[in-house]
């Protein structure tokens, strides 16, 4: 048993480090680092330089444009992208519609669809939920009815992630509800101008516009937008939610926060002339986070293992999920225990570009009762934890 | 033995209640959050006109004399509905620092402005550096022949931004976590020198930023004698900690309440969610934890009323704060989880209350420090 990387694997995480040195645009990594959210520019600027040393979308096959990484070189990666700080690709285009359209689309909807996915040309958003269906997906009703060479979408979905930004949705809808729920959805393309599409925001009890609520009125979409076959969709969807649940543990992104919060503690005083690093209750509860991060490290790097040697992925990836979640909001915690009354104000703008007022709280941990609050989100979407719990009963455990 | 309200404390809650109810719904509070004072100037002079604002003080003041209890029983209902209105830190805080410590005719008056609800009075207290310890103090008054000049930057006063007077806590001497040397002035909110960031806190409360440059004051605007105030304060936190976990009993309630109703009507998977046994034993457990808080908010209250030591207060309250900031993590996270996204959103109460109690567990020193606290008493 040995967890080593080979040489190889070790040049090339020299390689990446690098490249992350360099090319990771300074005043990113500032915003980042302040907890203030990249914008779409800045978002697809950076998939850009990527996309420019080929690196654009890491779990891509060499004959769409993808560097034909191991799973290790695409562990190293990621890896390496949030121990910096560096967004990984905008996921709805790059790791959602276009594994989908890999496997069941057309040749036709190939070359239409990827290379403007790799170079980030469009922005993608997901049509999958809807207020009566979330956890039970498969329960969706937004119709789409054939009509010449034509369908018409009418129906609402909700938790759409930066609609706002996007061109093109991708939609589970229903072509059939003479059958069993699963057995009448379908996988549907829709340029996001058609009209009698219209979004309504949703604003989250952290004060960000981030989701949205999207309305098809009589939306005429070409046939030839259908992915796959007519009444398949429930099988193409699941393909997409396990591509959903991979890396999504967050262990980098955790290790750079553990650090974070090390120095954010060791900086903030605890009221009595020491420090926070020295309290004897926050040390146990930071102690435990990090216990926690290295056991679902090496939880995670099991998994790889598994699946480098050809083992098709299973539920492990909703034990990452839950505990990859679990722990980032026990993090966020932590920083809002850290932040004292500095995590009080509610202020979101002064997080967003271009605020121009006076700025309330100290710049490090303002932000973190907002990111808490946010971030509560994490356990409920893709797939909540109770749903992964069930998958974890029911296909692991035999219940 | 015998845990039921008095016949006056019924009459309280249910005036408050009545209120609550008819007159604080969830778009009315938006909209006073919004609004310019950051509360309803017309619904602080109804609580005056109600006897509400006397409560927490003295008969000999012309106050109702309430006890501890007394309060727990409004806050909580505050609680309920989010109230937003400036209640504890102009009545609790800043009022009940004025009777503890004023004297004179300075005293009188600004009791009596604060009962007929035409003063709000805001304490600023806290400092960047001072964390939770009330002792923390850098904030320094250095008197001169005849004026004291005090320069600082104070943090989390709340409603300062709408408050006509500000009780300024300053050190006169020593070293800045010494319990001597800490005095209070009361400061004109106008008065040059004073610059005011109002912002709401993320419970929607009005709070604010408040900076003191060579603010000029005499040694009539003292409150009380000089350098004895930290035992004052201490108490009125104490009262202010206890007020805000009885607010949190209040809006834990509401949650649970919601939370349940929700997964009544909420259908996944052809059923009621509610139906799902892991959901039910969830809900099961933010009962037990809503209830834990409330049995520790009375012990606390009855402790608060009685002829204990202060030290033997300082413990139960800080017993109470620390078990109901337990419950708050527990009881608020529980609550959006199981509302799922329609939890995190803004045009939903149950994520606003969840914003509620997350703030009531940091104010006046959050579940850490008052396990410590307890520890050390």
């Amino acid at each position: 048993m040995n967890a080593d990387y080979t040489a190889e694997e070790l040049a090339f995480q020299d390689e990446v480090r690098a490249f992350l040195q360099n090319e990771f645009p300074a005043d990113y990594k500032a915003k980042v680092d302040a907890n203030k959210r990249l914008s779409k520019e800045e978002l697809v600027n950076w998939q850009k330089i990527l996309y420019a040393k080929g690196w654009a979308a890491p779990s891509w096959p060499e004959e769409h444009g993808g560097p034909g990484w191991s799973l290790t070189q695409r562990h190293i990666f990621a890896t390496e992208l949030g121990l910096i700080g560096a967004p990984e690709p905008v996921p709805f285009g790059m790791k959602m519609v276009a594994p989908v359209i890999m496997a069941y689309g057309n040749e036709e909807q190939k070359k239409r669809f990827l290379p403007d996915i790799l170079q980030s040309n469009v922005w993608w958003c997901q049509g999958y939920s809807e207020p009566n269906a979330g956890s039970d997906l498969a329960s969706l009703k937004t119709s789409a009815v054939r009509d010449g060479d034509h369908y018409v979408v009418n129906g609402a979905k909700t938790w759409n992630t930066y609609g706002q930004y996007a061109d093109w949705i991708f939609c589970l809808v229903r072509t059939d509800n003479t059958v069993k729920k699963q057995e009448g959805i379908s996988f549907l393309l829709i340029d996001m101008k058609t009209p009698g599409i219209t979004l309504k925001p949703i604003v989250l009890i952290d004060g960000h516009h981030e989701v949205n609520e999207v309305f098809f009125d009589d939306v005429r979409v070409p046939a030839e937008n259908l992915i796959g076959e007519e009444n398949k969709g429930w099988t193409y969807a699941k393909v997409l939610l396990t591509h959903e649940r991979t890396n999504i543990s967050g262990v980098p992104r955790g290790k750079r926060r553990m650090k974070s919060l090390k120095r954010l503690a060791a900086a903030t005083d605890d009221g009595f002339g020491g420090t926070m690093m020295e309290n004897p209750a926050f040390k146990k509860k930071l102690a435990e986070a990090e216990i926690e991060l290295q056991a679902l490290e090496f939880a995670e790097l099991r998994t790889l293992a598994a699946l480098s040697v050809g083992k098709a992925p299973g539920p492990e990836s909703s034990i990452l999920k839950i505990v990859g979640t679990e722990l980032a909001q026990n993090m966020d915690q932590l920083f809002v225990e850290l932040a004292g009354y500095h995590s009080l104000p509610f202020v979101p703008e002064q997080f967003e570009d271009g605020f121009q007022g006076h700025y309330i709280g100290p710049g490090n941990t303002a932000a973190s009762a907002l990111t808490y609050f946010n971030n509560r989100k994490l356990s409920i979407f893709g797939g909540s934890n109770e749903v992964q719990r069930n998958i974890i009963s029911k296909a692991v455990l035999g219940l | 033995m015998d845990f039921s309200y008095t016949e006056e404390q019924q009459m309280l809650q249910e005036s408050v209640l009545k209120f609550v109810q008819n007159q604080y719904d969830f778009d009315t509070r938006n909209k006073i959050i919004a609004s310019a004072d950051g509360y309803s100037k017309d619904y602080w002079q109804l609580f005056a006109d109600l006897g509400w604002l006397t409560v927490p003080f003295d008969e000999a003041d012309g106050g109702f004399g309430g006890s501890a209890v007394d309060m727990a029983v409004m806050m909580e209902e505050f609680g309920k509905a989010m109230l937003v209105e400036p209640f504890s830190a102009t009545a609790i805080v800043a009022g009940r620092l004025i009777s503890e410590l004023g004297d004179g005719e300075l005293r009188t008056s600004l009791l009596t402005q604060i009962m007929e609800g035409k003063l709000q009075v805001s304490l600023a207290h806290n400092e960047a550096a001072s964390r939770f310890n009330p002792a923390r103090i850098e904030t320094t008054a250095v008197s001169s022949k005849d004026s004291i000049t005090i320069n600082c930057s104070k943090i989390n006063v709340l409603n300062g931004g709408s408050a006509d007077k500000l009780l300024v806590v300053a050190r006169e001497s020593g070293k800045a976590a010494d319990r001597e040397g800490i005095s209070v002035f009361v400061v004109d909110a106008n008065a040059e020198g004073v610059t005011t960031h109002r912002y709401a806190n993320v419970d929607g409360k009005s709070a604010a930023e408040i900076t003191f440059k060579n603010v000029v004051v005499s040694n009539a605007d003292r409150i009380g004698a000089a350098g004895v105030a930290i035992a004052a304060l201490e108490s009125v936190t104490d009262r202010a900690a206890l007020a805000a976990a009885a607010e949190a009993v209040g809006a834990m309630d509401s949650l649970l309440t919601k939370t349940v109703e929700y997964s009544k009507t909420r259908k996944q998977f052809g059923t009621a969610i509610g139906t799902f046994q892991a959901l039910q034993h969830r809900m099961a457990d933010m009962f037990i934890q809503c209830q834990l808080a409330r049995s520790i908010v009375v012990m606390a209250a009855m402790k608060m009323d009685s002829s204990a030591t202060a030290a033997e207060k300082a413990k139960a309250v800080s017993a109470a704060k620390s078990r109901v900031g337990k419950a708050i993590r527990k009881v608020g996270e529980e609550a959006v989880q199981i509302h799922g996204g329609i939890g995190t959103t803004q045009e939903l109460d149950v994520g606003h209350l969840f914003k509620c109690v997350t703030a009531l567990e940091m104010q006046y020193g959050n579940t850490d420090y008052h396990t410590a606290r307890f520890s050390q008493l």
